[in-house]
């Protein structure tokens, strides 16, 4: 070590023991002198596949995130369960009309609605989070390109979402689908494969949404209420509108998704692909104003 | 290397960084020095493009920080304020970093263990104490073996034993050839730790000077003499090289002889002296006067006449 003795500095600092490498409270034995060539540490160059990576140790190392993803599962699950079991239990009380109308699939995967909610927390959280407790500095100090985070966070969360949904839908029909008894119907029964995918895949728009929004907005409180201003209050209260407005309806997110996966949509509701379109232009809309605010304000 | 050129980051109406223009150079340990508020962790944050300049550009190791394949191999960053999700634990939090740049496990808990954290590596970073959080920003900005460290007021925290072993690391650093750039509000650490020194005050460049030319200034102590023939006797000492501002109609502040050497001086001229005192200049003084000087310049409407505080450290800089 070429010691900057040089220096006009108070000498008795000078000499202080900086062949310490380690600080002090470690343990002793990984002391090597600091001056000593190191071996070089290796290291890849930035893309989106190792950003992704990283995103998935973020994801699965909190725990909060695993708690709501939970929650998210346990409703989707323990309602359409409820609702099927509720429904068989009140057959008789049913008009005839509604017999006729009865979806055995939309009534076992009507826990969509609450679990919508618990996906726009997660992921508005995995996004305002970072920018709560100053991660956000960190990980932009590590990908200054920025836009690779967003991309990562919504790929990873949509895909967590999909495949966790997808699952909890199936087990919500299957175990709905036997406390309905012999009003149950079969996986190989019309609309049950596309309800099924179809809420899976909108409940993964959701979650894309929801990150998208958290870039946007920054602020947990601020992303998780217009998530379910959009999702809840939106096309309930949409119906306070002048008729000539109401048309706008089946183009809210909620009404579109429900296009896609409902067996009985509403009335006025779209087609499933004019849903799925629907659906697609909300995510590219959410995404570009994330990614223009993203690399535009200052971190 | 980082090379800042004319940088400027305005809030609204109010500008953080006015116009900076500097070079960190490799192999020293340099210095940024400014009260808090100074601009010193805006200049940092856009150095590694969190926020972005108003005008002015800056680039390390000759382009943006951003466009490096492997910016955490460029610029290893130690920030002000904690940048650490407080549920995650501090092995998670690193190897989060890791995974961006295929940065091995193994880096993750060698550098947990030369910031002494192996024992609190699983607990959540929530629960740390300030010194404490303070290492784990040291583990991460250590975490590629950067070229570059730039650390944001990193003693802060600390305690004395983990403050020697921060001025160990940076020199150490430093004598590798790399380049090393801390920010510090206290110019008694500074003296102790940096080579070089830049001096910001109300986001202007005040001071860019070897450390050693600081501290000769500093420690040239001023001399306050009070006579009635303040004219003459000024004359004269500027003749034998001293610097002299008139701070009354019949006092004087010299800076370069003795007291001693002033009297003699004044007794040969026959000139009254009322007055002869020899006053000790600090280091926190030396650094308060440069940035106090700055504040007024900026008080005022115009340039202050005979304001040496604002015009003299421009040619420091462009001397150094």
């Amino acid at each position: 070590m070429s010691a900057p003795d040089a220096r006009a500095v108070p000498s008795d600092e000078v000499t202080l023991p900086r062949q310490r490498s380690v600080l002090p409270g470690a343990p002793a034995p990984a002391a090597r002198p600091v001056a000593q060539p190191r071996p070089a540490v290796p290291s890849h160059p930035v893309t989106a596949r190792r950003v992704l990576a990283s995103e998935w140790v973020k994801f699965r190392s909190l725990r909060s995130t695993a708690w709501t993803l939970l929650s998210a599962v346990l409703l989707m699950i323990g309602i359409g369960w409820l609702a099927g079991w509720g429904s068989n239990d009140s057959w008789a009380d049913l008009s005839p009309q509604e017999q006729a109308t009865f979806s055995p699939v939309d009534i076992t995967l009507a826990g969509f609605y609450l679990a919508q909610l618990a996906v726009s927390v997660l992921g508005v959280l995995l996004v305002t989070g970072e920018y709560a407790t100053g991660m956000v500095r960190a990980t932009f100090a590590a990908v200054p390109r920025r836009l690779p985070v967003l991309w990562a966070k919504a790929v990873l969360f949509a895909g967590v979402s999909f495949l966790s949904m997808l699952a909890a839908a199936a087990v919500s029909f299957a175990g709905g689908q036997q406390l309905l008894d012999e009003h149950g119907i079969g996986i190989h029964d019309a609309g049950v494969v596309r309800g099924i995918v179809g809420v899976a895949g909108y409940l993964a728009a959701v979650a894309v949404l929801a990150v998208a929004l958290g870039f946007v907005l920054r602020s947990t409180a601020g992303g998780v209420a217009t998530m379910c201003g959009l999702l809840l209050v939106a096309p309930t209260l949409g119906l306070l509108l002048p008729k000539s407005w109401q048309h706008l309806l089946p183009y809210l997110p909620s009404n579109a998704g429900a296009a896609v996966f409902s067996a009985h949509p509403s009335a006025d509701s779209l087609g499933a692909v004019a849903g799925s379109v629907t659906l697609g232009l909300w995510l590219l809309a959410a995404l570009l104003a994330a990614a223009w605010t993203l690399s535009r304000r200052d971190v | 290397m980082i090379l800042a050129e004319h940088l400027t980051k305005t809030y609204g109406t109010k500008t953080a960084v006015d116009d900076l223009s500097f070079t960190v150079r490799p192999g020293q340990v340099t210095g940024f020095l400014g009260p808090n508020g100074a601009g010193k962790s805006t200049t940092m944050r856009m150095i590694l493009g969190l926020d972005a300049p108003t005008s002015g550009v800056v680039t390390v190791a000759g382009r943006p920080y951003r466009e490096h394949p492997e910016p955490l191999k460029v610029v290893g960053a130690l920030l002000e304020a904690r940048a650490i999700h407080t549920s995650r634990s501090a092995y998670n939090h690193l190897l989060a970093l890791a995974t961006t740049h295929g940065i091995s496990a193994a880096r993750v808990h060698q550098v947990i263990d030369q910031v002494g954290l192996t024992e609190v590596a699983g607990k959540r970073a929530g629960g740390f104490s300030l010194g404490m959080g303070q290492r784990l920003g040291i583990a991460t900005a250590l975490l590629a073996d950067p070229d570059t460290l730039l650390l944001d007021e990193p003693v802060n925290g600390l305690d004395p034993e983990g403050i020697r072993w921060i001025r160990g690391l940076l020199r150490g650093f430093a004598a590798e050839g790399r380049t090393v750039l801390v920010s510090s509000h206290l110019m008694s650490e500074m003296a102790l730790t940096a080579e070089h020194v830049l001096v910001l005050g109300r986001g202007r460049l005040l001071a860019d000077l070897p450390m050693s030319e600081l501290l000769a200034q500093a420690a040239s102590d001023v001399v306050l003499v009070r006579t009635p023939h303040a004219d003459e006797l000024a004359r004269a000492l500027v003749g034998i090289g001293a610097t002299v501002s008139r701070t009354e109609v019949d006092a004087l502040e010299v800076t370069g002889p003795t007291a001693g050497r002033i009297g003699d001086l004044a007794c040969d001229l026959r000139l009254s002296v009322h007055g002869l005192v020899a006053k000790h200049v600090s280091l926190e003084e030396a650094f308060m006067d440069m940035t106090r000087a700055d504040v007024e310049f900026h008080a005022r409407a115009g340039p202050v006449p005979g304001s040496d505080g604002s015009t003299a450290p421009a040619s420091a800089g462009n001397a150094a």
